[in-house]
């Protein structure tokens, strides 16, 4: 199975989602 | 504001922070968003040039603006009052602005580990610093690569965390 970070475009699509679950873990721990 | 005010002494950190973080994410997205992609095109014979000459120059500044921007980030924290919090993630506080920056610099925190801690010593074989053999060299360099492209998926939300603790 090929590695998603192998793909720039799934990299930062990757990096987009962690950046949802970022926010929501903020504004759950805050 | 006066010269040598905590003030300016406190902007004064946060601008060599920022100085530091765009010398190295501007290395990191160079290598991710150019060089890797590019290397596949460039001819055999010509790939040494980089390899030899622009991927180590590359790499001093990449891993030097790591460590200064851990430096002064730490520091900026410490003069701001809020690196204990930020770094139990702000809970227990009540601070949205804590838990924010708390979630950036431990992103910026991995990040920096893995520039010193995978991806140099990988590079370093790969780059002929350490002797190894073909396989291993084979080995470093995907590791290497692998890491980079994980610290440019963590520097999307680290950054959001970073400018976007002004937000809150």
């Amino acid at each position: 199975m090929k590695n998603p970070l192998d793909s720039l475009g799934q990299t930062i699509t990757l990096g987009v989602v962690l950046t949802i679950v970022v926010i929501l873990l903020i504004h759950a721990i805050a | 504001m006066e010269l040598v005010s905590f003030d300016w002494w406190l902007f004064c950190m946060r601008w060599l922070h920022i100085l530091c973080g765009v010398m190295w994410i501007g290395h990191l997205w160079y290598f991710n968003f150019t060089q890797t992609p590019t290397m596949p095109k460039i001819p055999t014979e010509l790939r040494p040039g980089v390899a030899k000459y622009i991927l180590p120059e590359a790499l001093f500044w990449f891993r030097w603006g790591a460590m200064g921007t851990i430096i002064f980030g730490l520091i900026l924290a410490g003069m701001n009052g809020y690196l204990g919090s930020a770094i139990k993630l702000g809970i227990g506080d009540h601070s949205t602005h804590n838990t924010t920056i708390g979630f950036g610099m431990w992103l910026g925190t991995i990040m920096w580990f893995n520039v010193w801690f995978i991806i140099w010593p990988n590079q370093k074989k790969n780059i002929g610093i350490v002797q190894a053999t073909p396989d291993e060299v084979r080995k470093a360099a995907r590791t290497a690569g692998l890491t980079s492209r994980i610290n440019t998926l963590l520097s999307i939300p680290m950054l959001y965390c970073m400018a976007g603790v002004h937000f809150y």
